[in-house]
């Protein structure tokens, strides 16, 4: 069974919702046996990166997290925030540490161009990396509200959109994978993506 | 998408309401039709239907997976975090907005600015020539001039304006170019225009004459007069920039 992990993140409803409707087995937990004996980790997120590390330090969950992806080796996707969360920092609001499962800071939007920050709204995907489970992403819209964005080696690009700056949609790392948008408000390709990770990156 | 008593209603001039059908269905529709967001506007906004309104946001969110608005009535924080739970993404603030402003701060604060949407209804003022703001559905008028008023809730916090012409609402002869034109440049935050999409044409004169960020309209997609995908290939001649 797949678990979301549970922070009190904003969007975790309705990443469920996406799920149920895929008929697709979910569980919210902040309970680490039940994190540690998943199939598949999801880590939603809405809002500012440092209460959200807080939090899940509060709860004592960030060791739980590292060893379900790093020991047991258990898949993991990032959505908006928990994809952010996934990298080793970000400047969002003074200096925070993130995750560090992938190499990476996270930093600001420039605002340059007359582009509003935050993005918000549907952008195009580039594909970067072909050959993984996600190749039809390419060429598809997807839905993003973010003002920071992921500052990372070009080979965890799964796709990339364009505002302004090259801003990484979709990263992998191993068994770890991240959207800066949201698969959950994304209509048909979103709910393709995490049905993609639910059936076919998960093992069944 | 307006809602009364739990049903999808349009009017003309925010008057005369015909019932459209049942939101869930409406919305799996447009979802299929490629709309990018929908916009559920609450037009009885009393306690009853606060709770109706909430099992709708429900019922949606749990068949359409795309950036839900939900708004009308709304006077609190909680209820905000009520509708959030219940799918929202935004929340639109209307007559609560002039009547505390700081509820928009308050709101951004918690949700973030990207959640709150204020939306303005503007009706022109003929004698004293400016765009007058009006509350309470569009029944009453507050003397505050609408570029005036957009400036200032950017500042409080909207990260979006909805900014909806009732002279043209529901008579499908075109958005009101003008008032874009004077709102758009004044800020930074994305503008919806809407009131008054008749034909195709409109949404091309409004994208290529107004900095707007999107088009909402509500009776040339009920009566299937317009049809999304149709809609978007038309804009594309004009290298609007559509998904």
């Amino acid at each position: 069974m797949l678990a979301v992990i549970d922070y009190d993140a904003g969007n975790t409803f309705n990443v469920i919702k996406a799920f149920d409707y895929l008929g697709v087995k979910i569980k919210l937990t902040d309970n680490p046996t039940e994190i540690l004996e998943s199939s598949g980790l999801i880590l939603p997120g809405v809002g500012a990166f440092g209460p959200a590390m807080a939090t899940l330090e509060k709860k004592q969950l960030v060791d739980v997290i590292k060893e379900a992806v790093l020991v047991k080796k258990i898949p993991l996707l990032g959505i908006c925030l928990g994809m952010q969360l996934l990298f080793e920092k970000s400047s969002e609001y003074g200096e925070h540490n993130g995750l560090g499962l992938i190499p990476g800071n996270i930093i600001a939007i420039p605002e340059k161009g007359g582009l509003k920050v935050p993005q918000m709204g549907w952008n195009k995907n580039r594909l970067k990396i072909q050959g993984t489970k996600f190749d039809f992403i390419e060429g598809q819209y997807s839905y993003f509200v973010h003002s920071f964005y992921a500052s990372c080696d070009k080979k965890y690009l799964i796709s990339a959109v364009d505002y302004g700056v090259e801003v990484p949609a979709m990263v992998q790392n191993g068994s770890v994978f991240g959207t800066q948008f949201h698969p959950e408000k994304s209509g048909k390709i979103g709910l393709d993506i995490l049905e993609t990770f639910a059936k076919k990156v998960v093992r069944q | 998408m307006d809602v009364d008593n739990g049903r999808v209603k349009k009017g003309v001039n925010f008057l005369d309401l015909v019932d459209v059908g049942e939101p869930a269905a409406i919305a799996a529709e447009y979802e299929k039709q490629g709309a990018d967001e929908l916009v559920f506007l609450d037009i009885t906004a009393t306690n009853q239907a606060r709770s109706t309104m909430i099992d709708v946001v429900e019922k949606v969110s749990r068949k359409v997976f795309m950036p839900l608005t939900v708004g009308g009535g709304i006077k609190s924080v909680a209820e905000m975090q009520n509708l959030l739970r219940a799918g929202a993404d935004k929340i639109s603030l209307n007559s609560a907005a002039i009547a505390s402003p700081s509820l928009i701060t308050e709101g951004a604060k918690k949700f973030g600015n990207q959640c709150i949407v204020v939306a303005i209804d503007v009706k022109r003022n003929h004698e004293k020539k400016f765009f007058e703001v009006y509350t309470h559905g569009g029944k009453i008028s507050t003397g505050i001039d609408a570029i005036t008023w957009a400036k200032k809730v950017v500042e409080l916090g909207a990260g979006e304006l909805l900014v909806t012409s009732m002279d043209q609402d529901g008579t499908k002869s075109g958005f009101d170019i003008e008032l874009y034109q004077k709102i758009a440049p004044e800020i930074d935050v994305p503008v919806i225009a809407s009131g008054g999409a008749g034909k195709m044409e409109d949404f091309v004169d409004v994208f290529r004459k107004c900095n707007v960020d999107g088009a909402l309209a509500a009776s040339v997609f009920h009566y299937g007069e317009i049809t999304i995908p149709n809609l978007k290939e038309e804009l594309k001649k004009f290298e609007v920039n559509v998904r």
